[in-house]
């Protein structure tokens, strides 16, 4: 397993509890139209996920992620920047 | 062409379906008499008011009046200026120094209104490498005030020492950090832990701001808010307060003991770029103010009214925002917003005017009858407005 690949499966393991609708989930799934999470879900998992990670997303850097993938690259960045 | 407004269908299109049940809109009260801080004539009948935030219930104290009628006659009607250029006249100073008097600080800088306070204070003093930590259930003033500046900024569980704690030591060494709390959440009517929050705050190098809004003038022996109940005022480095609570008329200020403070009044945008408060209304506020100093027996009074609301609800059966009554708003639990605006209205029916509330205001999309206390409401009127909710609650199966 690549680092990348143990992020990808940390973030999937954070999305199901939040994934009510039991939505198939790739790379390309997109938080607010196919999960149709809305604001205050999506800041509650963003805050489960600055948890798991200790990082810090702000809401600026959180509105700029749409997708799964995006969230994976934005973790690692955010990780070695720490 | 693009209908910019298509964007509000969803809204358009919900609100269309509640009014067409035949609910009377809730979001279009007119008052058309009001005859005292808890009596008022809607649709030309005598209502009991329990959704004002008229707390301390000053809005008709005869030296208030008195005061803002002789303003209006020396001063007149408008200053037609910011607070920088012709704005500033003797009774805007006279009201900030009733504030530093009411909080003991050493300074106060008073807005047109509470929403510009928060917006003016949070964005000029959080800069770009900066970061806000806020509790995820802040007022929308202070996310505006975040939106409005270029901190980074991050909000935490609600009054989640720990979740705050956290995200403090995750920001990067040397940044500056704000912590941005409130005394009374105003949705559910609860208290933030301050004493726990300010501790953990200032052990991890943040300046904190509390927004006392809803506090003032009720909660702490001298009615400074939660952070004086709960011993900290004097950790806390900024105070946001408002004139349309419990001072009853209407604008905002920050109170701060900071040594550089003034310098804000050249720098923040929101009070720079607009016109100051009248004469009348500064003059209202600033012997509001005082008055309010020497309260005690009111602050009683209101507890006494806060928890008998609270028994009395929760024993007819309904879901209250706390378990406890911690603050002058006790807030009722609807199912639905259907049944939240069938009970809102059946309480109108009544003689009750109460707040029906939703999201976005509200937190976790709930709908909510909110009720806010007066110390002006008599232990008879509690008693009537608690028969009120037994007939709505019946009538519309909520109990």
């Amino acid at each position: 397993m690549t680092e990348r690949d143990d992020t990808q499966a940390k973030i999937r393991g954070l999305i199901d509890p939040f994934n009510k609708k039991g939505v198939e989930i790739s790379g390309s799934t997109r938080f607010a139209q196919d999960l149709e999470w809305d604001s205050l879900t999506v800041m509650d998992f963003v805050a489960s996920v600055e948890d798991e990670f200790d990082i810090l997303i702000s809401m600026n850097r959180a509105a700029e992620i749409e997708t799964v993938d995006q969230l994976i690259d934005a973790v690692r960045q955010l990780e070695s920047e720490r | 062409m693009t209908d910019l407004f298509s964007k509000f269908d969803d809204l358009i299109a919900l609100r269309e379906g509640l009014l067409s049940s035949g609910v009377t809109d809730p979001f279009n009260l007119v008052m058309e008499k009001v005859e005292s801080p808890t009596v008022a004539i809607c649709n030309g009948r005598r209502t009991i008011l329990l959704g004002t935030y008229n707390y301390m219930g000053m809005t008709f104290d005869p030296d208030v009046i008195a005061a803002g009628k002789k303003a209006l006659d020396d001063f007149g009607s408008g200053t037609t200026g910011s607070r920088v250029l012709n704005g500033t006249y003797v009774g805007h100073r006279a009201v900030e120094d009733a504030l530093k008097d009411f909080y003991a600080m050493d300074h106060a800088m008073v807005f047109s209104t509470g929403y510009q306070a928060n917006l003016g204070i949070i964005s000029t003093i959080a800069g770009k490498d900066d970061y806000i930590i806020l509790d995820i259930d802040s007022h929308a003033s202070i996310y505006d005030g975040c939106a409005m500046g270029n901190a980074q900024v991050v909000p935490f569980r609600h009054n989640d020492i720990d979740a705050l704690e956290k995200r403090l030591k995750r920001v990067p060494e040397g940044a500056g950090k704000l912590v941005v709390l409130e005394g009374v959440y105003s949705m559910l009517g609860d208290i933030a832990p301050l004493k726990e929050m300010v501790r953990v705050s200032k052990a991890n190098g943040a300046m904190v701001l509390v927004d006392e809004a809803h506090s003032m003038g009720f909660i702490g022996e001298n009615g400074r808010g939660v952070a004086e109940a709960q011993g900290v005022i004097d950790d806390v480095d900024f105070i946001i307060g408002t004139f349309s609570k419990s001072v009853g008329t209407v604008g905002g200020f920050c109170v701060s003991n900071h040594p550089k403070f003034e310098i804000l009044r050249l720098v923040c945008r929101p009070y720079v770029f607009t016109a100051s408060l009248p004469p009348s209304v500064v003059a209202t506020a600033a012997t509001s103010i005082r008055k309010l100093m020497d309260s005690a027996d009111k602050r009683v009074h209101l507890w006494e009214n806060s928890k008998r609301l609270h028994a009395g609800l929760r024993q007819l059966g309904f879901k209250l925002g706390t378990d406890e009554p911690q603050s002058a708003i006790i807030a009722v639990i609807m199912p639905d917003l259907e049944t939240g605006a069938a009970m809102w209205e059946a309480l109108l029916q009544e003689g009750l005017y109460v707040n029906l509330a939703r999201p976005p205001a509200t937190p976790a999309g709930m709908t909510l009858l909110r009720c806010s206390l007066c110390a002006e409401h008599s232990g008879d009127q509690v008693e009537e407005i608690l028969g009120m909710f037994a007939a709505a609650g019946r009538a519309t199966g909520c109990i």
